[in-house]
């Protein structure tokens, strides 16, 4: 615990009052007052979230494109500058060894978002697949790198307030998953239209030096339009509502994409550039799995009675037959119910099917629903 | 840490306050600890109850705790507004955010609000 390390934010969320939880190694705030008010007022408002925990690594060169193409399930060369992609890197076996955003920010130059607890695993792979020959170099820009995210219904307006004039069109034209750089109050910043909360919002890339500074203005201008520093109860809480895997949760290494309902990432459709089918990590036994019956499924459950499942609970029949096992589950503070994401045989992963799940002991009655929970109206 | 004198606690953060029928809640400590509680089950009037066993539950968003009885005896009353808004236990767990009542026969182990101060801040 001594050696957890500190985003360059702690200071601010120390002044802050937030209570802090250790998460993969880091101090990060699990929230500042009310995990529900914060949920809710980035359904309702805005939240101002610190994600600087998360790794940010810079892949550039001539070969970047083709050595991304490679090393991940995604096809990068197709992506437009400006742009970002939801990814996997797979390992050989098609296991995920984490879930990415990579941003194509020049022709031949890129920013893969790795997830706190799997930075080291990530720069390992993407380091031993990005060969030399390829013309690609890989650079951790994690340290300097703060990522803080403006979250909820009023966060255009929050921010387009402290964009730098001549960019402010260009901020408020981003379409979801794009990116710009611009100043934020002065501070240079990647301006990224994405986020994990099912609402609109932006993620602000920076340096770590001038992030305090950004957090404070951002604090400060977003007050009147509802926006409160949100933790990572509240993120895991929203990003659960909208649906969204967490690695650990819903993936890890024992799972594919196909198994999360996310084949979709990989593309299998990625050719070199004769128009051979281009070989990546994970290519065969993914190319195998798409084509398989599955073994198991990801569903959503909606609870029917209080109890809320939570992860690793048993999903039962409603004679006791375990069929599935809940990745993630609470109490839903937008819809008022409970709520989980379980893998379950595909026999009973069919909308409407009535199961249940063993909530220390007793059964709880759950129905299978079509995921996400919550959608945005606007 | 602001914790009542006049009461009893135990190291599964419950307090119990004197006489019977006695009135047991949750500390601020554990009230903190679980963040908004959504949503509690606590036994019915009528119910017997063994101190040191579970008869209740206490669920917040992030996670869920077990509430242990401080005490044996029969449950003479729950605090139904506090089962209608659970927040109320977050906002004042001493006092309006009480759980029961119990009818005692005998308690269990019971920490002096000194004695439990240590206990929660080991």
């Amino acid at each position: 615990m001594n050696e957890s390390r500190h985003s360059p934010l702690h200071d601010e969320h120390v002044a802050l009052g937030a209570v802090l939880t250790d998460f993969a190694g880091w101090q990060m705030p699990l929230r500042y007052g009310s995990d529900v008010a914060e949920h809710t007022a980035v359904r309702t408002a805005a939240g101002l979230f610190d994600l600087s925990h998360m790794g940010e690594l810079e892949v550039s060169g001539p070969g970047a494109a083709r050595g991304l193409d490679r090393a991940l399930v995604g096809n990068l060369t197709a992506l437009e500058p400006g742009r970002a992609r939801y990814t996997m890197i797979c390992a050989p076996d098609g296991g995920v060894l984490d879930d990415l955003v990579v941003y194509r920010l020049e022709p031949e130059r890129f920013v893969v978002v790795a997830n706190a607890s799997n930075v080291e695993v990530v720069r390992a792979a993407l380091t031993e697949r990005l060969e030399p020959a390829d013309g690609a170099t890989l650079t951790d820009r994690s340290e300097q790198t703060a990522l803080i995210a403006v979250q909820g219904p009023t966060a255009e307006s929050i921010l387009l307030g402290l964009v730098e004039p001549d960019r402010v069109e260009a901020v408020r034209a981003l379409r979801y998953y794009a990116a710009v750089p611009a100043q934020v109050d002065g501070v240079e910043a990647l301006v990224a239209r994405t986020g994990y909360t099912g609402e609109d919002g932006f993620e602000l890339f920076v340096d770590s030096a001038a992030a305090p500074g950004l957090w404070r203005t951002l604090l400060a201008a977003g007050a009147p339009h509802g926006l409160v520093p949100a933790g990572l109860s509240a993120r895991d809480s929203l990003r659960l509502e909208a649906g969204m895997p967490l690695y650990g949760n819903e993936l890890d290494r024992t799972t594919t994409p196909h198994d999360a309902g996310l084949g979709r990432v990989v593309r299998l459709d990625k050719v070199d550039d004769e128009g051979s089918p281009l070989p990546f990590v994970g290519r065969a036994p993914l190319e195998a799995r798409a084509h398989a019956v599955p073994a198991r499924t990801l569903v959503g459950l909606e609870g029917l009675s209080r109890r809320a499942a939570r992860h690793g609970y048993d999903v039962v029949t409603p004679t006791g037959a375990v069929v599935g096992t809940v990745t993630s589950g609470a109490p839903s503070p937008t819809l008022g119910h409970p709520i989980a994401m379980a893998y379950v045989t595909p026999e009973v992963s069919a909308v409407g099917t009535d199961l249940a799940v063993d909530v220390r002991g007793r059964q709880e009655p759950v129905r299978v629903i079509a995921l996400p929970f919550y959608r945005r109206t606007r | 840490m602001s914790l009542p004198a006049d009461l009893h606690y135990t190291l599964e953060h419950e307090w119990l306050s004197d006489g019977s029928p006695a009135t047991v809640g949750i500390t601020a400590v554990a009230a903190d600890a679980l963040g908004d509680i959504v949503y509690l089950e606590l036994p019915a009037v009528g119910d017997d109850v063994a101190a040191g066993s579970v008869i209740g539950e206490i669920e917040s968003t992030k996670s869920v705790s077990e509430l242990f009885s401080p005490v044996s005896g029969t449950v003479t009353e729950v605090n139904s507004a506090a089962v209608d808004d659970p927040s109320i236990v977050n906002s004042d767990p001493f006092g309006a955010g009480w759980l029961i009542k119990v009818d005692v026969t005998s308690t269990g182990p019971l920490l002096t609000a000194e004695e439990y101060e240590a206990h929660a801040a080991g």
